[in-house]
Order: structure tokens, then C-alpha cells, then sequence
């Protein structure tokens, strides 16, 4: 394939994927089809809406799956493209739902309102449609690396095309210079998207400058943050701009062999990316004299077998050599002597997705939105104690406070706002006192957080800060390779030091010792892991010391979740001796007659709250 | 960033003090050129340079956390600062750290003194080893090999084993599972004696502590000596007269033969003597088998076997290469034989009263004496027990004797007499130049004008040379480390190389550098090259020797016309020859 003729090709694409274009469907349906889609139900919806076509001998709609649509909560999610009308997102969607979509809408023209977005959120009024750009979760977003997510079949190259896929490099290799590429990327601002946030266009930079021969480029797909799902959902919707984007840094840097390291947890992910390289190598995409140039450039896929600390870009490469994936030290830098010992450039998913609309449009497309040293966009992935969980992409500047109370929807069950975690187990806790913080790295950093790959937990009241620094330190003792003492000795005693004081064994020398131990770590690790793996630890001493120090002092977890030191009551005004906590109890621990209020014998008591849960007079409490 | 090809050094400054050094120089090195010794654990220079204990951290200035001095390359105008407080205090801390994970049980530790770990929180001041008491996790021991036992509760993970094993090219170890609960293992955790393990021990001399231990055997040695109905006789390998003085704080390379006798002598071995006459035997022997192969068509190159970690090594991964070992024992085990055979008849004792003890600088060598085909006499073994270097020391340590203080002693005769060419065994090339001086005298009838055949000689992994020896172009090789061995033996498999002779011995630098030696704390073996300082007193021991040639041996002479006849006769192939076994890499 020429330029020229990648061009015909989009014309014709394009024309293809709109509904009611002379070549086009006269509707055309998506079904968010990505593996929280299918985990959701969006099978048996997509299998009815085929079925009910069919029975309704509507053969020129066209039925596509499509990656993640982002509102995890309402999946399935089937959004209906007809001429001339806004698209209608339908949610929670089931068989029965889809058939009826399909009869009325499809067949005669009318929205079912009651299964759309806005009738879900109560955002659109009683028996109305709004467009889900214009719900609260959708209206400060702005779609960049998830553009063509839920919006393309992840499996057409042809879909790509359509949305101007490969136009960058075919860009770049017509009428730049690999120098022109990178100039670009630096202008636009680029930041790495993986966490370090390291400005891309220099790290490519780099890797150019070194003298012509083997380098490689390397994308990091390896995501391990608990509750992050970002570049899962870019290679299962959108894989073709990471194939794009790592043919533009080959070009860039003089590289003609890639590979994405991709976990193995992550087959829908894996089966596309697989299918978007053997496609465009197959279209003269990937391959010998790409484009009809002098650019060859091609790829491969290496299986991720399930430790975090190959995410670390050392290990990653050491891992991709067959080896044990554990971190070497730095200098020499990737960029000097990576993988198999040439010049490298790594990138993870999300950074390399902005790159092809950057080449595309040009650096002012990208930095147009953003704060002075953080441009563009960022997704996250909502999660915790929130309304809307999902997948977010919000301009850089936003604050926590926008991200969390309008896009997030709040605090479900109307529970205080207590904190947001952001930057998974390199990160760290933020205090209510500071959600007005604009999100960027630099201020992320500097409240003892880090950006991170994305994961945003929100906690609200009734988590125990003590008891979330342990959680995120469980999981990095656990995921440390044990190479360099300080992580592999060294997180297994700070966790033994939270441990003892969640069981209100503590005492304030230990509180002293954990923070030395913890900034020992910080500065002596061998890689980022180690050297982050303290800061959900730091953070939450930093801005909620006064509940650490309650439960050693006081021996009291406030937010009643530190087993060890709490109990359970009866108030003996609200028990009407129904008996019912009596029979549940499962040691017997429970004594009282019927019609009189009832006693727990707090020693054999073992916390298990069923108690409370059978209650119904809410006469059980736990302090 | 690049530096330019014209800029050759780099100016820095450490603890305020100017520093020029070439470009590319790390942090340590830096130091050390103004003598700074920056403490280390798991660094070993080209070997392991993993930066994975932290023990070297250093500040420099502009840095966003500690580096390694051990791996950090200098840089233009960089300020570094080694001795800080900040410093101080976190190679302390990840001591204590390393601390809370090993098992304390100093006192009797057989590295307790020589424990690198031990040092460290002396310079340290590390007062309370259990400041961060915690979990821990108790390992079994693998002792299923018969030269060594590894004790992970000794562990600390630095690796060195693991980089020591791969730089043999054997690779048998590794970290198994991750986070605290890594641990060094085989593949699986299997037990070593189920892999491909060589026995070679270079893993014991780079452990920094007392994980990893050679099997010891001292107790079976005081036990014949003191059982009256034994005769308990002592023979020590070449390169042992060369290092024992490392162990009792002597110079690296300070020739103390007179003394190891004398010692010999004050721990109740009946006779002391020197395996230098097997290896001189061995000569005879394997210079007749080489001629024979040339002369009648055999198969060639032939390969030396004096190396029983090599000799393994061969059977585990190039069994197909068998026929190309020569049939000839190792020196420790010729002398066991005759020491059984010829010498037990001439003193009128039953060989199965006879106790005989090698000392070797090598732990496959307690492995070679447990093989089959190595026990001529009567179905006795020819060795009984095989101490390492370091077994003796410890052994002259505890009967109280005053190393350092003893008068120079004489080997008993007969075995006790030997040439150079039998000396420099303990140096890698030592057994092809002996073997050259021999075999050419032997093919030509000529003397040799100068018996020093140089090129053979060095610590290079491997070397080559040819000569013309009666008309005839002879190509030898040599190799030592079982790395540059298999760079051979790729070549012999091809048809390569058109060698006629190759010597191969199992450990980097040969005997001088056996898994068996005294072990040099990382910071001497990193900056001094043991292996030269060792091998050069041997051929100042060589050079000093009246008879430098194997069959000039009086002794030698006598046990021929006395008692095997020719080399290569009958009762020497029943004596001194053996067999070699194909092994799997697993079993």
C-alpha cells in the first residue's frame, strides 16, 4: 500500500462506517464489547440484537463490537448510530432490552428512553434522551488516547483507516524527518503516561542520538496497578495506534524491530493486538519498505507471566531476554544499552496512543489543553467509594474535586469523602483538605502522591488509613523481586511493623522506626518499585498521622476496620430481645433471654459482625 | 550525553578531593585510585555487577536518591561523598536489615573470622542484631552433594554463587520464587545432585558467608589418625604449598611447602608426601598415551583428565566427547594407588590398613574419590578422604599448631620426591608444558634446550600454540574454566581447530583458583589477581628445582623398573588408568 492509495482506502472506509452514507449501514449498532463488556452480559445482548435483526429481516444494519465504552456501571452499553440523529447510548443492557431496542428503535424509529444513559443517571428528563456527551460522567472528559475506543471494531484495520489510522506515519515517512517526528513530540509536551511521566520526545531523542545500528522499541503493556485498566482497554479497542505510534518511534529513532510486552492476563488484549500486527503487516503497514518507503519496521508480541515488577522498564527487557524479570541498575539507560544490549525505547500503551494525533495534528492539537508542564490528557481508572466507576480522560488541570464529585458522581450511600489514592502501590493517599488540587505530575508529586499509570481509588469514612497503607504495602512485599535487600527485607518488616500496629501491639518508638525504615527504602532501593513502594505508607503518616497514632495510643481504629481493635455491643435501649443475633452468632458468644435485651461476651467474641448484619433494629455497634 | 572519543579521563571530585580517572571508571573505582576502600557485598568485578545489596551506596550531589558506587560510572565535574552520616547510617541500616533475615549462629561458623557479612557490622558498629526482628523462613540444607552443603538460612542473596556458577557456563543455580521469599536454589528446588552441578566449588570461594560450605571431612581424617590400626598417610596437590599461607594471614603467594610438612607431621600423619610425584607419574603416563594415539590413529585431540570438576563437566555436557579424555587418572588418585599398591608392599602393610588423605585444592575432588573405576587396590578406594586447603587450615588451627612459627621440613621419600614439570600442575597450561617437555624428548630422543614452554603459560582463558616436534606440527590448546572450555570443545564437536593436544582444567586460572583454596574477601579478589600471584611462585618453584622434567624423576625411574614396568603396561592401565560415565543434565 502507497500513501495514496491509504487514502482512497480511508474515503472509502469512512464512507463504510457511517450510517446512511451511499456505501454505509442505514443503522449501525455497537455493543461495548471489551472484557468488562462481556463480563458484564454483552454476549447474550449482542447474540439477541443479531437475532431480532435477522427475524426482522433488517439486513442493512450492521453490528459491531466495540472496546470500552468507559462506564463500567452500566454495562452492557449499546450505543444506536442512525442518519441524521445524535447517537443514543443504551445501558444495562439485557436480551430482552436488545430485542426491544431493535424492534422499536431500529424498525420504527423510536428511542426507547427508559434503557438510555440519561434516563439511568436521571440526568435527562422524564421520558427524554440526552446524548452521553452531555451527562455529568461524559461532559468534562475529552477523549485523545481512548478516541477511537468504543467508537471502532478493534479488529478492522479498515475501521482504523477510516478514522485516519496510519495517516501520521504515512506522514512522516512522505514528508518529515525523523528529527521533524521527535521536534514535534517535544514541542506537544509529551509525558510518559506509565507514571514516571519523563518527557517523550526527549526520551526518543536519545535513543536517535545514538550511532546507526540495532535499537529496538519497546512497548510496555505490562499494567500491574491494582484497579488500573487503562492500556487494557486501548489495545482491546484501539490496538492499531499502538502498532502506529511504535512504527512512528521506529521511524523517529532509527529502529526497525519492536516489541509489546503485554501481560498474559490480558487475552482479549493480546488476540487484538496479535490480529492489528498480522493485519497491517499483511497491508504493507508493518514490514519491508512500509508505505512503498525505505522505512521497514516490524514487530512482536512477548507474553508478560504475571509479576508487577516487570513493568519496571529494566526488568521488563531483562524479561523480554528470556530471563528472570528482575530490574538492573541505571546508568547505562535504555536509551544507551536496553534490550539485548542495543539502544531502546520504551513507552507504555497510553503514552504511544496520543502519538499518532500528535504527528497527525501537530503539537498544538495535543498541548491546547493542559497546565504549564503537564499537556494533554490523562485517563484514569474510578474506582473505590464512588458512584460512577469507570474510565475517565480528563484534560490535565482538572482537579480531584471535578474529577471525583461531577464526573465520579460522589460518594455513593451519602458517606464522607475521606481520601483518594491515585499512583497504586508507587502512590499514595490525598486528604479531603487537598481535592482541590489541579491534577498534573508535578503536583501529584508534591503532595506525596504520584500520576502513576492512572488507578484512582476514592475512600470514603469508613476506610482505616492505617489499614489502606497496609493493603498497598501487602501488595508490593508481595510483587518485590527480591533482588536488592532493602525492598525484599525491607517492606516485609514495615509491613510487620502496620501489622502490629493495626493489632494495637504498637508503640510510638515503632511509628519512628517505620518512617526510617520506610525513607531507608525510598532512597536505597534498587528500582522504582523499591523506591516508591514506601509512599502509601508516608503519604497516609503525612496527612492522617493522628488515626496512626490513635491506634497505638489509644489502641482505637476510628474507622472501625482494624479488627483487632474493636468490639462489638448491644445498646441495650434499642434490643427488643428478638433473639435473631443470638442464633447467628457462631460461637454462642451472645446470651440473653427473649424480650430482654441481649449481651455479647466481648472474650469469645471473634468479630465476625454477622450480629450486625441480622440485626434489624441497628442495636449493634462496633467501637 | 555522548562522551566524545577524544576525552579519555574524567575529573570529579570524592569527599572534596580532586579525582582524574578514565572515562568509564564506576564510583569505586574512582575511590579506590585516592585509597577510599568502599565497603561491598555483592560485587564481584566483571562477574556480578548487579548492585542488588546496597552496601556501597555513596551521595552524589544532584541525585534524587543513593547510588551504587559499585555500578555507577563517573561523570564530568560529579561530587561524590562516601563516608557521610546519611551513607553511614544506610549501609548500617541494610545491615541490620540483612541481619534480621540470617541465621546468627556466628560462633561456630566455619566463615566466623573469614565472614564478610561479620566484617561489615564490625566497621559498622551493628550492636543489635535483632533490631529488625521478624518473620523469617528456615531452609533444609542440601547437602545431597558429596562436596559441599548449601545452608540458605546463610543467605543473603547477594548472588555471587549464582554470577560464580554462570561464569562457569554451568548455570545449575538461581533465585527460585520472589520477595522475601527468593532463595537460591537449583532449577525447581531440586537438589544439586539431581542437576548438572560440576562440583568445581567456585561458588564456596565467592560466598561471602557461611551459606555455602564444602563438605567437611577433617573429623574422619582425626579419627584414623588417632585408630592405632591405621597408617595414615598424607599427600598434598601442587598448588596447596602456595595458598595454605593465605590462611594463616601470609602473603597471597608465599610458598610455604617446609611448614605445611612440618604441620603435616604434628597432626600424626605417619608419612607426609607430595602428590607431585602422581603428577609427575601421571606425565609419564599421559605422554605415552598421547604418542600411542598419534602413532596408531586414535582418537584426537586428546584431553587432559587430571581436572575431576572438568572431567564431570565433559560427561554432563559433552558425552559424546568421552573418547577424547585421556584413560589417565588424576595425579591425587595415581598416588592413592601406588600408595596402595607399590608402597604398601615394599612397607609390608595391608592396604586396608592404610588410610590415605589428599589434600587438594579442590572440592571435586571429593566427588573423584567416590567415583567408580578409582579404587585399584582390593576394591579400597585409592583416597580415602580428600581435604580441601581450607580443611587443613582449620585442622592445624585447632590442634593447636603454630603455622607461621614452624621450621622447614622435607617430604618422606619415595613419594615425596618430584621435578618442576610436576610443580607447576597447580597453573593453568602447567599440565601441557609438562606433558611438551616430556612428550617431545620422548618422540625426538633429544634433550630440550629450554624447557620453558611460555605460551602455554598466563591466566588467559584460552590459549593456543603449535610446534614442530620431530617433523611433525603439533597444535595444543588450553583452556581453563569450564566458560573457555566449552569454546573448545564447540570446536572439537565441529572438526575444528586441528588441535592434537588440549588441556582443560575446571576452574578459571586452574588449581591455584580452586573451589577449595582459602577464600579472599570480594574486595582482594576484585582488585588483585589471585590466580597470577599464586601461579608465579609455582614456576619460581619450577625454575629452582634441579629436574624439571617428569621422566628424569628418580623416583619416577624406580617405580617403573621396580614395579609397573613401562608406561602404558598392564599393571599401570590396571593401576592408573580409568573410565568415564555419560551423565544427564537432569536425573
Amino acid at each position: 500500500m502507497t500513501a495514496t492509495e491509504l487514502n482512497v482506502l480511508r474515503d472509502s472506509a469512512k464512507a463504510k462506517l457511517t450510517a446512511g452514507s451511499a456505501s454505509g449501514p442505514a443503522a449501525r449498532i455497537v455493543v461495548g464489547y471489551a472484557t468488562c463488556g462481556i463480563a458484564a452480559g454483552a454476549k447474550p445482548v449482542l447474540e439477541s440484537l443479531k437475532k431480532e435483526l435477522a427475524d426482522l429481516g433488517l439486513t442493512n444494519v450492521s453490528v459491531e463490537e466495540v472496546g470500552c465504552i468507559g462506564m463500567c456501571q452500566y454495562e452492557p452499553i449499546v450505543e444506536v448510530y442512525t442518519p441524521g440523529a445524535e447517537k443514543v447510548t443504551y445501558v444495562k443492557m439485557t436480551a430482552g432490552r436488545a430485542a426491544r431496542v431493535v424492534s422499536s428503535h431500529i424498525a420504527n424509529g423510536k428511542v426507547v428512553a427508559e434503557y438510555t444513559i440519561g434516563a439511568a443517571t436521571g440526568e435527562a428528563p422524564e421520558g427524554g434522551v440526552i446524548p452521553l456527551s452531555e451527562t455529568a460522567f461524559y461532559k468534562k472528559q475529552r477523549r485523545a488516547a481512548l478516541r477511537n475506543c468504543g467508537v471502532i471494531n478493534p479488529e478492522s484495520l479498515e475501521d482504523y483507516i477510516a478514522m485516519d489510522g496510519y495517516q501520521a506515519l504515512a506522514k512522516a515517512l512522505t514528508s518529515m524527518q525523523p528529527g521533524d517526528v521527535i521536534q514535534v513530540l517535544k514541542d506537544s509536551g509529551l509525558r510518559g503516561r506509565g507514571g514516571g511521566g519523563f518527557p517523550t520526545g526527549t526520551k526518543w531523542s536519545f535513543t536517535a542520538a545514538q550511532p546507526p545500528g540495532k535499537k529496538y522499541v519497546v512497548c510496555n503493556a505490562d499494567e500491574g496497578d491494582p484497579g488500573a485498566f487503562m492500556d487494557r482497554s486501548v489495545l482491546e479497542g484501539d490496538p492499531h495506534s499502538v502498532v502506529e505510534a511504535m512504527a512512528l518511534c521506529g521511524f523517529a529513532t532509527g529502529s526497525d524491530e519492536g516489541y509489546v510486552y503485554v501481560r498474559a492476563e490480558y487475552p482479549i488484549a493480546v488476540l487484538h493486538l496479535e490480529k492489528a500486527i498480522a493485519d497491517a503487516r499483511a497491508a504493507g503497514l508493518l514490514g519491508k519498505n512500509i508505505l512503498g518507503t525505505d522505512f521497514s519496521f516490524d514487530l512482536h508480541i512477548r507474553l508478560g507471566a504475571g509479576a508487577f515488577v516487570c513493568g519496571e522498564e529494566t526488568a521488563l527487557m531483562t524479561s523480554i531476554e528470556g530471563n528472570r524479570g528482575e530490574p538492573r541498575p541505571r546508568p547505562p539507560y535504555p536509551a544507551i544499552k536496553g534490550l539485548f544490549g542495543k539502544p531502546t525505547t520504551e513507552n507504555n500503551v497510553e503514552t504511544f496512543a496520543n502519538v499518532p494525533q500528535i504527528i497527525l495534528r501537530g503539537a498544538e492539537h495535543f498541548n491546547c489543553v493542559g497546565t504549564e508542564k503537564s499537556k494533554g490528557t490523562k485517563v484514569f481508572a474510578l474506582g473505590g467509594k464512588i458512584t460512577n466507576t469507570g474510565l475517565v480522560e480528563i484534560p490535565m488541570g482538572t482537579t480531584l474535586r471535578e474529577i471525583i464529585e461531577e464526573i465520579g458522581g460522589g460518594i455513593p450511600n451519602g458517606k464522607r469523602f475521606k481520601a483518594a489514592q491515585t499512583g497504586g502501590p508507587s502512590g499514595g493517599c490525598i486528604p479531603e483538605a487537598l481535592i482541590d488540587t489541579p491534577v498534573d505530575y508535578d503536583n501529584l508529586s508534591a503532595i506525596g502522591s504520584m500520576m502513576g499509570s492512572g488507578g484512582l481509588i476514592v475512600m470514603d469514612e469508613d476506610n482505616c488509613m492505617v489499614d489502606m497503607a497496609r493493603f498497598f504495602l501487602d501488595f508490593t512485599v508481595d510483587e518485590s523481586c527480591g533482588k536488592c535487600n532493602p525492598c525484599r527485607i525491607g517492606t516485609k518488616r514495615m509491613m510487620e511493623l502496620l501489622e502490629k500496629i493495626t493489632e494495637g501491639n504498637a508503640t510510638l518508638e515503632d511509628l519512628d522506626k517505620l518512617e526510617e525504615l520506610a525513607y531507608h527504602i525510598k532512597e536505597n532501593s534498587l528500582c522504582g518499585l523499591g523506591q516508591t513502594a514506601p509512599n502509601p505508607v508516608l503519604a497516609n503518616m503525612r496527612h492522617f498521622r493522628d488515626e496512626f497514632v490513635a491506634h497505638v495510643v489509644e489502641k482505637k481504629c476510628r474507622a472501625g476496620v482494624c479488627k483487632a481493635l474493636l468490639n462489638y455491643y448491644i445498646i441495650p435501649e434499642k434490643c427488643k430481645g428478638c433473639t435473631a443475633c443470638k442464633r447467628v452468632c457462631p460461637v454462642n458468644a451472645i446470651t440473653g433471654n427473649v424480650k430482654e435485651p441481649h449481651v455479647i461476651n466481648t472474650d469469645l467474641c471473634i468479630k465476625c459482625g454477622a450480629c450486625q448484619a441480622t440485626c434489624k433494629f441497628g442495636a449493634i455497634i462496633k467501637q | 550525553m555522548a562522551i566524545s572519543e577524544a576525552v579519555k579521563t574524567v575529573n570529579l571530585k570524592i569527599n572534596g578531593m580532586d579525582v582524574t580517572v578514565p572515562a568509564g571508571s564506576t564510583i569505586l573505582e574512582a575511590a579506590r585510585s585516592i585509597g577510599l576502600e568502599i565497603p561491598t557485598l555483592c560485587y564481584l568485578k566483571e562477574i556480578n555487577e548487579i548492585g542488588a545489596c546496597r552496601i556501597c551506596v555513596v551521595e552524589v550531589k544532584g541525585a534524587r536518591s543513593l547510588v551504587t558506587a559499585c555500578v555507577f560510572p563517573v561523570a564530568e565535574g560529579m561530587e561524590v561523598f562516601t563516608n557521610t552520616e546519611k551513607v553511614r547510617r544506610s549501609r548500617k541500616l541494610t545491615l541490620e536489615l540483612i541481619l534480621s533475615t540470617h541465621d546468627k549462629n556466628c560462633l561456630s561458623c566455619v566463615r566466623s573470622g573469614t565472614c564478610e557479612l561479620q566484617q561489615l557490622c564490625k566497621e559498622f558498629g551493628v550492636d543489635d542484631p535483632d533490631y529488625y526482628k521478624g518473620e523469617n523462613i528456615r531452609y533444609e540444607f542440601d547437602d545431597s552433594m558429596a562436596h559441599m552443603v548449601r545452608d540458605n538460612n546463610k543467605c543473603i542473596l547477594c548472588r555471587r554463587c549464582v554470577a560464580a556458577c554462570d561464569n562457569q557456563c554451568i548455570s545449575v543455580i538461581g533465585a527460585n520464587a520472589r520477595g522475601f521469599d527468593t532463595h537460591i536454589s537449583s532449577p525447581f528446588d531440586r537438589d544439586l545432585d539431581s542437576v548438572s552441578c560440576i562440583s568445581c566449588g567456585q561458588c564456596i570461594v565467592n560466598c561471602p558467608t557461611g551459606a555455602i560450605v564444602e563438605k567437611d571431612e577433617t573429623a574422619k581424617v582425626i579419627a584414623a589418625i588417632n585408630d592405632p590400626s591405621k597408617f595414615v598417610v598424607v599427600h598434598t596437590a601442587p598448588s596447596i604449598r602456595v595458598t595454605l599461607g593465605e590462611a594463616f594471614g601470609m602473603k597471597i603467594g608465599t610458598n610455604v611447602q617446609g611448614k605445611m610438612v612440618a604441620a603435616l607431621r604434628r597432626l600424626g600423619f605417619n608419612k607426609v608426601f607430595d602428590t607431585d610425584f602422581g603428577a609427575d607419574l601421571t606425565i609419564m603416563e599421559e605422554a605415552n598415551e598421547l604418542v600411542e594415539r598419534v602413532k596408531n590413529g586414535g582418537v584426537l585431540p586428546m584431553i587432559t583428565s587430571c581436572s575431576p570438576g572438568w572431567v564431570k563437566y565433559c560427561e554432563h555436557y559433552y558425552p559424546d566427547l568421552l573418547p577424547h579424555l585421556s584413560s589417565c587418572k588424576s595425579p591425587q588418585q595415581m598416588q592413592g594407588a601406588v600408595l596402595k599398591s607399590w608402597y604398601a608392599q615394599k612397607m609390608g602393610i595391608d592396604p586396608k590398613d592404610m588410610f590415605v588423605v589428599g589434600i587438594m585444592p579442590c572440592t571435586a575432588k571429593k566427588f573423584e574419590n567416590k567415583r567408580d573405576h578409582q579404587h585399584a587396590v582390593d576394591g579400597l578406594p585409592d583416597v580415602d578422604v580428600s581435604l580441601t586447603t581450607r580443611e587443613l587450615a582449620r585442622m592445624i588451627e585447632s590442634a593447636g599448631i603454630f603455622f607461621r612459627d614452624l621450621p622447614d621440613e622435607d617430604y618422606d621419600n619415595p613419594l615425596g620426591e618430584a621435578t618442576g614439570a610436576a610443580v607447576i600442575f597447580g597453573a593453568t597450561g602447567g599440565v601441557m608444558e609438562a606433558a611438551l617437555r616430556t612428550a617431545v624428548e620422548t618422540i625426538t630422543g633429544e634433550q630440550l634446550p629450554n624447557v620453558d614452554f611460555t605460551q602455554v603459560r598466563g591466566t588467559e582463558g584460552v590459549k593456543e600454540a603449535e610446534y614442530e616436534v620431530g617433523g611433525l606440527q603439533v597444535k595444543v590448546a588450553v583452556a581453563s574454566g569450564t566458560k573457555n572450555a566449552k569454546i573448545l570443545m564447540d570446536k572439537v564437536r565441529a572438526g575444528e581447530g586441528g588441535y592434537t593436544f588440549i588441556e582443560i582444567m575446571g576452574c578459571p586460572g586452574g588449581c591455584v583458583n580452586g573451589g577449595g583454596q582459602p577464600i579472599q574477601h570480594a574486595v582482594v579478589r576484585n582488585f588483585h589477581d589471585l590466580r597470577t600471584l599464586r601461579a608465579q611462585t609455582l614456576y619460581e618453584a619450577d625454575r629452582s628445582l634441579p629436574l624439571r622434567k617428569s621422566h628424569e624423576s628418580p623416583a619416577i625411574k624406580m617405580i617403573y623398573s621396580e614395579f609397573l614396568g613401562q608406561p602404558g603396561s598392564h599393571k599401570a592401565h590396571e593401576l592408573l588408568h580409568t573410565e568415564y560415565t555419560p551423565r544427564p543434565k537432569y536425573n
